[in-house]
């Protein structure tokens, strides 16, 4: 199973076991990670599951459809690496993977 | 009331508005005992799906719980499942289950959410006619949604229509009966209705609108016929009722709370007894924004007033209102709402009707007061905002497309 690892926007680290096919946003849900809303539950309707891809897996997370872009456009604090945690799927190719919370989804 | 020091908590209904309470009484700290009682079978889970990805087959029944069992017993909430709470008894502070058992509270959540108004026909109750509200309707309906299969929708609203998209999709044959003149009449403006109207009967849907069901016709208990005020009969394997909802008010009456169309509550999910707080579909809550009370039927509200309930009893600040928001998907748009239409006195469409890619913004009094956005999230994301801080925005600027939504919302903040 591969592992992502949650940052809190202090630094507080989360790494947790994921399951394939899950999203980024779904695995955060069921493990308490705190710093993602998520009230769509994934719909890409919201834009309240945003998080910070790091760097190094910019290439493998890809990139977001033009429905989530648009969303991102808006979103408070968007960077280069922002993405919807709803909009990436676990799969063994992300394992390692780091993602970095906001401070507010609001 | 401080209830601070609350060490009892007890929440009626486990949806959207009850899990929501539940959580923010953890994140805020609240150390006592909590226990949530809920008539269905399973834990709090997303509805939503149920006329979406989830009927198509697309989205595992897993994937609709907001937390898994384990959260549960890790944050120490106790849940009562299959039980219903008959009564609440005001002056002894306790609940009455169905199951027989009382239990105290110091503080109470009423989250009882709504029920799908029933066909006021005759047949109503012929096997194969079917309500859309929870996980075991959705096991009822899907061994039904077969290829060829004929099914009548009666309804026209967004549960009956993602049904009918859904049901498309998989193949039935689908007709949709709605009694007003349009679709969506109770919900948006002639504009989307006439929208939705074409699309569905692009994807083959036989839309008919101004069809007043008399009644449903059946051999042996079975659902043959639904049968039209004009005496028109259609033949059906299955019929969809989605004409609506009945909040769940019933306790909260009897425990003499006031009730209008919904348990009324103020700004903080609070009803008249200060220990008593109500939240999600259930109620009719202050719409400060818009001057007025009423009642919503959406996720975004369930949420919203989870949190208000959760900060009060917990003594925190007030959370911050959003804008009220929703959204439907059918076929491959996705339709994004924020802001409430009712009364508005003008609209000014953006974009590309034809190209399923626009906007319906309504004003009242030259403000923006909510925007429905077909395939179009710019349009939605900014208008929260826009609605919320009051700007006006002319509306020959919302209409010109060759200004991006971003610099809109830049030129009136
Ligand atoms: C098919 C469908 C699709 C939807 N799609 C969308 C959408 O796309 N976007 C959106 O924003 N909203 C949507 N909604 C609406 C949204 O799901 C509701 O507004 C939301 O669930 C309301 O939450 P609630 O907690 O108030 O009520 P509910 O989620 O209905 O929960 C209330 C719970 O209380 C239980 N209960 C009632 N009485 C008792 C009692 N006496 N004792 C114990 N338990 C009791 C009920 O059985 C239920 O489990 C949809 C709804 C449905 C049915
Ligand atoms: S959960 Fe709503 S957009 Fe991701």
């Amino acid at each position: 199973m591969p592992t992502i690892t949650y940052i809190d926007h202090d630094g507080t680290e989360r790494p947790i076991e994921a399951k394939n096919g899950e999203t980024v946003m779904e695995t955060a849900i069921k493990n308490s990670v705190p710093g993602i809303d998520a009230d769509c539950g994934g719909a890409c309707a919201c834009a309240t599951c945003h998080v910070y891809v790091d760097e190094a897996y910019m290439e493998k997370v890809g990139q977001p459809e033009e429905m989530e872009q648009s969303m991102l456009d808006f979103a408070e604090n968007v960077q280069a690496n922002s993405r919807l945690s709803c909009q990436i799927q676990v799969s063994d190719e992300l394992d390692g993977l780091r993602v970095t919370t906001p401070e507010s989804q609001h | 009331m401080d209830l601070s020091a609350a060490q009892k908590i007890v929440i009626i209904g486990g949806g959207q508005a009850g899990a929501q309470v539940v959580q923010s009484l953890r994140q805020f700290g609240y150390e006592g005992d909590l226990v949530l009682v809920g008539d269905e079978a399973a834990l709090p889970y997303q509805r939503p799906p149920l006329s979406k990805a989830y009927m198509k087959g697309e989205l595992g029944e897993d994937r609709l719980y907001f937390k898994p069992a384990a959260w549960y017993e890790d944050n120490k909430v106790e849940t009562l499942l299959s039980q219903r709470v008959e009564k609440i008894d005001r002056a002894r502070r306790q609940v009455t289950l169905e199951h027989g058992g009382h239990l105290d509270y110091d503080a109470l959540i009423i989250a009882t959410g709504s029920r799908p108004r029933p066909l006021p026909v005759e047949g109503a109750d012929l096997e194969n006619v079917f309500d859309l509200r929870g996980l075991a309707d959705v096991e009822h309906i899907q061994p039904k949604m077969i290829p060829g299969h004929r099914l009548v929708i009666v309804g026209a609203g967004y549960i009956g229509l993602e049904a009918a998209a859904v049901a498309r999709q998989l193949g039935l044959e689908v007709r949709v009966l709605e009694m007003e003149q349009r679709a969506l009449a109770r919900v948006t403006s002639p504009v989307i209705s006439s929208f939705y109207e074409a699309l569905h009967m692009e994807h083959g849907v036989d839309v008919r609108c101004g069809a007043r069901l008399a009644r449903l016709k059946g051999e042996d208990g079975k659902l043959t016929h639904a049968v039209l005020a004009s005496g028109e009969e259609i033949e059906a394997d299955m019929v969809l009722a989605g004409i609506g909802i009945v909040p769940n008010v019933e306790l909260a009456e009897d425990a003499g709370l006031p009730v209008k169309n919904g348990i009324i509550v103020d700004e903080d999910a609070r009803t008249s007894d200060p220990r008593i707080f109500a939240a999600g579909d259930c109620t009719v809550r202050p719409l400060a924004h818009y001057a007025r009370t009423g009642r919503l039927e959406s996720v975004h509200n369930a949420i919203e007033q989870g949190k208000l309930a959760a900060a009060a009893i917990m003594g925190k600040p007030r959370p911050a209102l959003d804008c009220p928001w929703f959204w439907s998907d059918q076929y491959d748009i996705k339709l994004q709402i924020a802001g409430l239409s009712m009364g508005y006195d003008e609209i000014v469409v953006r974009g590309d009707i034809e190209a399923k890619k626009f906007a319906a913004f309504y004003l009242k009094n030259g403000l923006l007061i909510a925007v429905d956005a077909i395939n179009s999230p710019p349009e939605f994301i900014a208008s929260k905002r826009l609605i919320m801080s009051g700007a006006s925005v002319a509306s020959e600027t919302l209409k010109d497309t060759s200004i991006s939504m971003k610099e809109i919302a830049a030129q009136a903040a």
